[in-house]
């Protein structure tokens, strides 16, 4: 058995060909594609001696440059009227490496924020509301939090559970209205509990199927107190005449 | 309501929130005075604990206001809390965080077309860490998740609001300036790039 250490010197291959070009000095418009290339294959060779993984992409290059390498050995044709200057064979890579080398210095910058985050301390307290919950602030929690909310929950439900052969007594529609009625009485249900007592996979995806079903009706409303917080089920606004429940769904919808 | 009473509310709701308080969540509580009476206030707060030379101030982090400690009293506020570094975030993170910001909503394939690597592990910290979110599906074949970065993302660099960043252009060649020679160079056109 061998052991593969993947070193994290190099992010990928773009990192490495710019760390060779800031190590030669060479400049980025006219890179010297022959010594490049064979700088940037003595390197992976290195890598592999070293027993590094080679991730596929560093292979990938390794080809790019070569089939660059070779365009440019091939002799310009001249009778190409219809395109004023042929491009540089060199063109799209430096393109990729002047963009790859942005983004590497606005990581830098983003790390730099964060360094000096580390020397800003904040409250920590955790407030507590004076009067009514009502206040809180909830968001409307996306049918993304949704499913992978659901895929958790099928995850933990026991394996056993599913290998029982169950009489198939649960539709979507009879889910709904019991949804409804758990609504009528309590008006505030965590998606979590809502699948405890189910008793198969199945009865599960048609609680999960009413829930979507429900939500597409507008009747009820999904909401969230912050990402991945737990999911809460509510009647929908507009459903609500007795009293209006104040809460912050329009808050942070769409302000980012 | 006085001016000086509407700074002294705005401090007392700073003093007890532990989040950026949104300007749009101070104008409820305070069911009066307008956005300019309120930035101006809190304004006006900011100047007045830097004048008095307090060890902490007013920053504007996320379209909203936050009571924070001046960096110069990190050393002891680091030994009463340990902030753990094990949450720094890896450099393969920040640079796709950096391309997610400025590129936003992004596939997941774009990136990997800039950084030149899979960035699926890297996408799921991100995710988990709440500091980007799926925005969307891209209206192309296979529907592909869109990715953008969160209200947590400007909270946890401190800042007002994605405009801040730098302009991407200011990056541009620095990285390589010294890798420059006085050869005569023809620049890429910046058209010719694919989207």
């Amino acid at each position: 058995m061998s052991y593969k250490v993947k070193l994290e010197i190099f992010e990928g291959p773009l990192d490495l060909l710019l760390y060779l070009i800031k190590k030669e000095e060479l400049n980025i418009y006219d890179i010297p594609i022959a010594g490049i290339t064979e700088q940037y294959l003595q390197y992976l060779d290195l890598m592999q001696l070293l027993d590094l993984k080679v991730a596929g992409e560093f292979l990938v290059m390794a080809s790019t440059l070569m089939q660059i390498k070779s365009k440019m050995l091939l002799p310009v044709e001249e009778q190409q009227p219809q395109e004023e200057e042929e491009e540089d064979p060199r063109a799209e890579l430096v393109r990729r490496l002047l963009e790859y080398s942005k983004f590497k210095e606005a990581a830098n910058r983003l790390e730099e924020l964060e360094r000096e985050q580390a020397d800003v301390f904040r409250r920590r307290i955790t407030p507590v509301p004076f009067g009514a919950s009502a206040e809180e602030d909830y968001f409307e929690a996306s049918l993304f939090d949704l499913i992978s909310a659901f895929s958790k929950i099928v995850k933990t439900v026991p394996k056993k559970q599913f290998l029982e052969i169950i009489k198939d007594e649960f539709t979507v529609e009879k889910k709904v209205h019991d949804l409804l009625h758990l609504l009528v009485v309590k008006p505030v249900i965590y998606f979590s509990k809502l699948f405890e007592k189910a008793k198969s996979k199945i009865e599960i995806i048609a609680t999960f199927l009413a829930v979507l079903e429900l939500i597409r009706l507008k009747e009820i409303q999904i909401r969230q107190k912050s990402s991945f917080a737990e999911i809460q089920i509510i009647r929908h606004p507009e459903h609500i005449k007795v009293r209006g429940i104040k809460d912050g769904t329009k808050a942070a919808k769409e302000d980012y | 309501m006085e001016q000086k009473q509407l700074k002294r509310i705005i401090e007392a709701l700073l003093f007890a929130s532990d989040k950026p308080l949104g300007i749009a969540q101070i104008k409820e509580v305070l069911e009066g005075p307008d956005i300019s009476a309120i930035k101006s206030a809190a304004g006006e707060l900011k100047q007045e604990y830097k004048d008095s030379g307090r060890s902490f101030g007013i920053a504007e982090i996320a379209g909203g206001y936050q009571i924070i400690t001046d960096p110069a009293y990190a050393p002891w506020l680091q030994k009463l809390y340990r902030k753990s570094h094990t949450e720094k975030l890896s450099h393969p993170s920040l640079e796709t965080l950096a391309i997610i910001a400025y590129r936003q909503p992004i596939t997941r394939l774009e990136i990997e077309d800039v950084r030149g690597v899979n960035v699926d592990g890297v996408l799921k910290t991100l995710l988990e860490r709440a500091l980007v979110r799926i925005s969307g599906r891209k209206q192309i074949p296979g529907r592909p998740f869109l990715y953008g970065t969160t209200k947590n993302f400007l909270e946890f660099f401190a800042l007002q609001s994605l405009q801040e960043l730098p302009q991407l252009e200011e990056f541009g060649e620095l990285a390589l300036r010294r890798g420059e020679k006085d050869v005569k160079i023809k620049q890429p056109s910046q058209e010719d790039r694919p989207d």
